[in-house]
């Protein structure tokens, strides 16, 4: 089974997406800040992680740089997520290696799902 | 800026060469027109860095509203596409519930913009009644201790026997306490303490609450009762905040006849501090 890092500080999202990635035979892992997500990437060897930007404790670009320093974390693709759509915050995060940047508020819930799905498989 | 004063100090070396011989008098001239363009330069300097400012964080305060009203939009949309679906009818008062706070959470942000737009356009009535600081300070202390012991900090109050009423608007006041109680709470480490001191000096009714928490850096603190401005220490600790809450904790305290400052260190806590009027004191 996929395993799924979910780095997100909306709990209400946390359980929407996690209902529909759960029920599509993924396993969700949740993190409700950067610190804990950065510790459960290390521990948990997802297959892929789906990073918001504005979080508690560490933000989603230091989780990034850090992933990216670390051997065991740095071949993790990461899907970011967020609601920011400023061009400087899509272009740090794809230089830092982002498998796509998405706003959540410009998709639906099946449409990122799909885009999530894609990325899995790739 | 720097040519123009050099250019400055030529031309007046030469006007004053031109009037008197005198080497004193000649320097004396010099130097007043330095220090005159010197002084001009650093107030037009300032201006435009202050409005440079301003619209920076009229800029991020726009990212922020922006980014703010799209987090419950984004929960409403994909609890509804759960709801329309075919798929997953298991939890369906639960995305009710979800839908249900969200309103609210979106409500309460365009309240807070609107109360904004009525402080500064004058339209901010505030009510006079009789107010015990200590009574409200208490009874927020009991509604927020789930969210005590969850953060695991401890809140203190200390407050001296006898304490006089102040006059203001009930419900703002207690708003005021609030979100000062609210934000220490946030920006305390688990462990931490909190104290909340109220007491009655020089004639007028002080409440100050203290925590040792996560600190103000220095050059963020002129910012801080700013309407547009959240601080990046802030940001690290909870990111559902506008950047409203200081600014009209503020402007009603000033609107009740009081004030508000404060003092913090990085990393060692922060104490804001705020005094009203005694209500025997009254006009």
């Amino acid at each position: 089974m996929k395993k799924i890092l979910f780095i997100e500080d909306e709990a209400d999202l946390q359980k929407s997406m996690g209902d529909v990635l759960e029920g599509q035979g993924y396993e969700v892992i949740s993190a409700l800040d950067g610190e804990v997500g950065l510790r459960l990437a290390k521990t948990r060897r997802p297959d892929i992680i789906l990073l918001d930007l504005i979080l508690p404790k560490k933000d989603g670009f230091e989780v990034f740089e850090e992933l990216k320093k670390d051997s065991a974390t740095r071949d993790i693709p990461v899907i970011v997520l967020t609601n920011l759509e400023k061009m400087e915050d899509v272009e740090k995060a794809l230089e830092l290696g982002a498998r796509t940047y998405l706003v959540k508020a410009n998709y639906t819930l099946e449409e990122v799902v799909s885009k999530i799905k894609k990325a899995l498989e790739q | 800026m720097g040519l123009v004063i050099i250019g400055a100090m030529g031309a007046s070396y030469f006007i004053a060469n031109t009037k008197t011989s005198d080497p004193t008098i000649i320097s004396l001239i010099v130097i007043a027109v330095t220090g005159m363009l010197l002084i001009i330069s650093f107030v037009i300097t300032n201006s435009f860095e202050r409005i440079a400012d301003a619209s920076r964080m009229k800029t991020e305060f726009i990212s922020i509203v922006s980014h703010q009203l799209r987090a419950p939009l984004t929960n409403l949309r994909f609890s509804l596409d759960l709801l329309t679906s075919d798929k997953n009818k298991e939890d369906v008062s639960e995305y009710y519930s979800i839908l249900k706070e969200n309103t609210t959470r979106m409500g309460d942000l365009i309240d807070n913009l609107l109360t904004v737009s009525r402080i500064e356009t004058g339209k901010f009535p505030l009510r006079k009644e009789t107010i015990s600081l200590e009574v409200i300070t208490k009874r927020l202390i009991h509604k927020f201790q789930p969210f005590i012991k969850a953060s695991n900090v401890e809140v203190v109050l200390k407050e001296e026997k006898g304490l006089p009423n102040t006059v203001g608007d009930s419900l703002w006041i207690e708003q005021v306490i609030e979100n000062l109680l609210d934000n220490a709470i946030k920006y305390t480490p688990g462990g931490g303490k909190i104290e909340i001191k109220i007491e009655k000096k020089r004639g007028k009714l002080y409440f100050s609450i203290q925590d040792s928490g996560v600190g103000i850096p220095k050059r963020e603190q002129k910012f801080i009762f700013s309407k547009f401005f959240r601080s990046k220490n802030a940001l690290k600790k909870q990111t559902h905040g506008s950047g409203l809450g200081l600014h009209i904790v503020k402007k009603v305290l000033e609107l009740s006849g009081g004030k508000i400052w404060f003092k913090s260190k990085e990393n060692k806590g922060t104490t804001f501090f705020f005094f009203l009027p005694i209500k025997n004191h009254q006009a």
